[in-house]
């Protein structure tokens, strides 16, 4: 988040006196048009959504085809039928990108959605419940808190093993802590408001205050959130793959096929099997966090700076 | 203040405690049991029972606990379940690569992003401070392997320097030698630290210079540089060790990925080979050693930034 606020895109929408900072956050104006940065992350990211979803239709011929069945060697330079290659079984680069596309995207947003579904469910239960269960709950959460996230699914990946699902609920309970953390806070924050206080004195129920007093004012916050949540999510898949602990071959996802063609490096004819794919991590989750940026920058971060 | 930072170490000790539950009972769901892994699938019943009950493991779950607690407190990791080797002796072969990669990416990386970060927030708005800015930006979301890759093809394939892959033994090798050897693997740590380092220094540095305290010193028309060296800085030392500490964290993350992405021998690629084979006691063992690597570091984290807060030093 960039510390000071970017009085050049922003147009406060009172004349006199009330600077950007002293704004509630709040969600971005019908006015929010992107800077360029943002831009070019809408347009990287949304490529790799089209991808990710019709990819399996568009790519070339299936992950595990071979484009050259009577032409057999390791890392073909790229040629017409294989547009980036070929990878260490001579399969096509391009028609596996696309495929991995679907699933390295795919686990990473599913997983995302469920450490917010988990994560919002508890902190902000835990922010309106008593002091007692709050704390108890918040221990528990710090000390996952304070595990390196890679050590954790390490150990789940020994216990049961990997597979799709095991990958989602795993990514999705990890960083349900850290979802957690900012949906109580939030939570915390905005009891104390005035507005929550009027509606407790007129007599409305919990659950009526959850979803018309503090959700409206907690949504913007955490949706900037999820962005950046999805990054490291996307990350922390991609490593487990890439370590050999994610998606199992020979399903491909970025992560894993930057592992299968790390020989390319030191014996291959093309480096671009590994090149590929991690490039293709490299923008997605560079190209998120330029939209979120720029999109906390316009909607007040002043929250999410606290945190 | 004492008393925050005795708070802060009595919570420390429950998250190892909780930590040491979580791997312990964690590792404990695993398929298949230790002393059948071990004697392999031709061992008779009996010589199974037997050797459970060698390892402790017809104890109580509570009592395998405490006792393998125990023994790892007293520095005895147990036995490898793959290669029947104690784990000690696994480890001792190599730390030292892992712990020469990270304190010389520490050494190296560190103070360089730093004065990045300073000289940043020294010249906020500059077109250094912004393509400095775009630049952490990117690489702090891009994945190690990413870095690494570019690097590679950089100093290997452009400039025709450096091993893509490091190669055999460091035995008996200078310290010059053993630099050249590691070169692309501290580099690429050098940068996923730097990424994140350089956001979080100028952000504190800005943050300390937006007090009111600077502001009066502005106005009474301090240089710049003064301002920054005498008044800033030294309020902003708590926040930086703060950062630098939580970076090093960080840092346990990416030291496995960039051993199995160099292919050399460290205690990342044990533990990685540990899952791959189910050797719990291994992971066990290991996974200890790097949580208490990662608790200790975000002790000393929050203890930099208790002690730098004014505030809480001198209660009223």
């Amino acid at each position: 988040m960039k510390p000071q606020a970017p009085s050049d895109h922003y147009v406060a929408p009172y004349d006199a006196g009330i600077s950007f900072d002293e704004l509630p956050d709040s969600a971005p104006s019908a006015r929010y048009s992107p800077s360029w940065t943002g831009w070019v992350g809408i347009v990287v990211v949304g490529f790799w959504v089209f991808i990710a979803i019709f990819g399996p239709w568009l790519a070339p011929m299936g992950e595990n085809e071979l484009p050259f069945p009577d032409d057999y060697s390791e890392f073909q330079l790229p040629r017409p039928g294989a547009w980036l290659g070929t990878d260490e079984s001579d399969r096509d680069v391009l028609s596996r990108l696309m495929y991995g596309a679907g699933r390295t995207i795919g686990i990473s947003f599913m997983a995302t959605v469920l450490a917010y579904f988990i994560g919002v469910i508890l902190g902000i239960g835990a922010a309106i419940s008593t002091p007692r269960v709050d704390m108890i709950v918040s221990r528990i959460n710090d000390a996952f808190l304070s595990l390196p996230t890679i050590m954790l699914g390490l150990v789940v990946v020994a216990a049961v093993g990997s597979s799709i699902p095991v990958l989602i609920i795993t990514a999705g309970v990890i960083y349900a802590t850290v979802v957690f953390r900012l949906a109580r806070a939030l939570g915390q924050e905005i009891m104390v408001m005035d507005f929550v206080e009027a509606a407790r004195v007129r007599g409305e129920g919990r659950w009526w205050i959850i979803t018309r007093e503090i959700w409206p004012n907690a949504a913007m916050p955490l949706l900037t959130d999820f962005g950046l949540r999805l990054i490291y999510v996307i990350l922390f898949i991609s490593s487990l793959s890439f370590l050999g602990l994610g998606v199992q071959p020979p399903q491909a996802d970025w992560g894993s096929m930057v592992r299968e063609n790390l020989g390319a490096l030191s014996y291959g004819a093309s480096v671009i099997p590994v090149v590929a794919p991690a490039l293709a991590i490299a923008t997605l989750t560079v190209a998120i966090n330029l939209v979120v940026d720029d999109l906390s920058a316009h909607s007040g971060g002043k929250l999410s700076k606290r945190l | 203040m004492t008393g925050l930072i005795l708070k802060r170490l009595g919570i420390g000790l429950v998250t190892v405690l909780a930590v040491s539950l979580i791997i312990f009972f964690g590792t404990k769901i695993l398929p298949g049991d230790a002393a059948q892994i071990r004697l392999g699938q031709s061992a008779t019943p009996e010589n199974v029972a037997a050797f459970r009950a060698r390892l402790g493991l017809d104890k109580p779950y509570i009592v395998q606990y405490l006792v393998w607690l125990k023994n790892f407190m007293m520095g005895d990791l147990g036995t490898s379940l793959a290669s029947d080797v104690p784990i000690s002796d696994l480890i001792a072969d190599r730390y030292k690569n892992t712990v020469f990669v990270s304190a010389l990416t520490a050494a190296i990386g560190v103070p360089i992003s730093l004065a990045l970060g300073i000289m940043a927030a020294m010249y906020p708005g500059t077109l250094y401070d912004r393509v400095l800015t775009l630049v952490s930006v990117s690489l702090v979301a891009a994945p190690e392997f990413f870095t690494a890759t570019l690097l590679v093809l950089l100093f290997v394939f452009v400039l025709g320097i450096g091993n893509a892959i490091v190669v055999g033994s460091t035995e008996g090798k200078g310290l010059f030698e053993l630099i050249s050897h590691f070169a692309l693997p501290i580099t690429t740590l050098c940068f996923v630290i730097a990424s994140q380092l350089i956001r979080m220094s100028r952000a504190a540095v800005l943050n300390v210079m937006s007090s009111p305290y600077i502001e009066m010193a502005i106005l009474k028309g301090v240089p710049r540089r003064r301002i920054i060296f005498r008044h800033a800085l030294l309020n902003a030392i708590g926040p930086i060790v703060n950062v630098v500490a939580l970076n090093l964290a960080y840092l346990v993350t990416g030291v496995i990925v960039v051993e199995v992405y160099f292919g050399y021998n460290g205690l990342a690629t044990l533990i990685v080979q540990g899952v791959q084979t189910r050797d719990y006691v291994l992971i066990q063992g290991l996974g200890m050693i790097f949580c208490l690597t990662y608790v200790i570091l975000m002790l000393i984290a929050d203890i930099a930034a208790y002690a730098s807060n004014a505030r809480l030093r001198h209660p009223k």
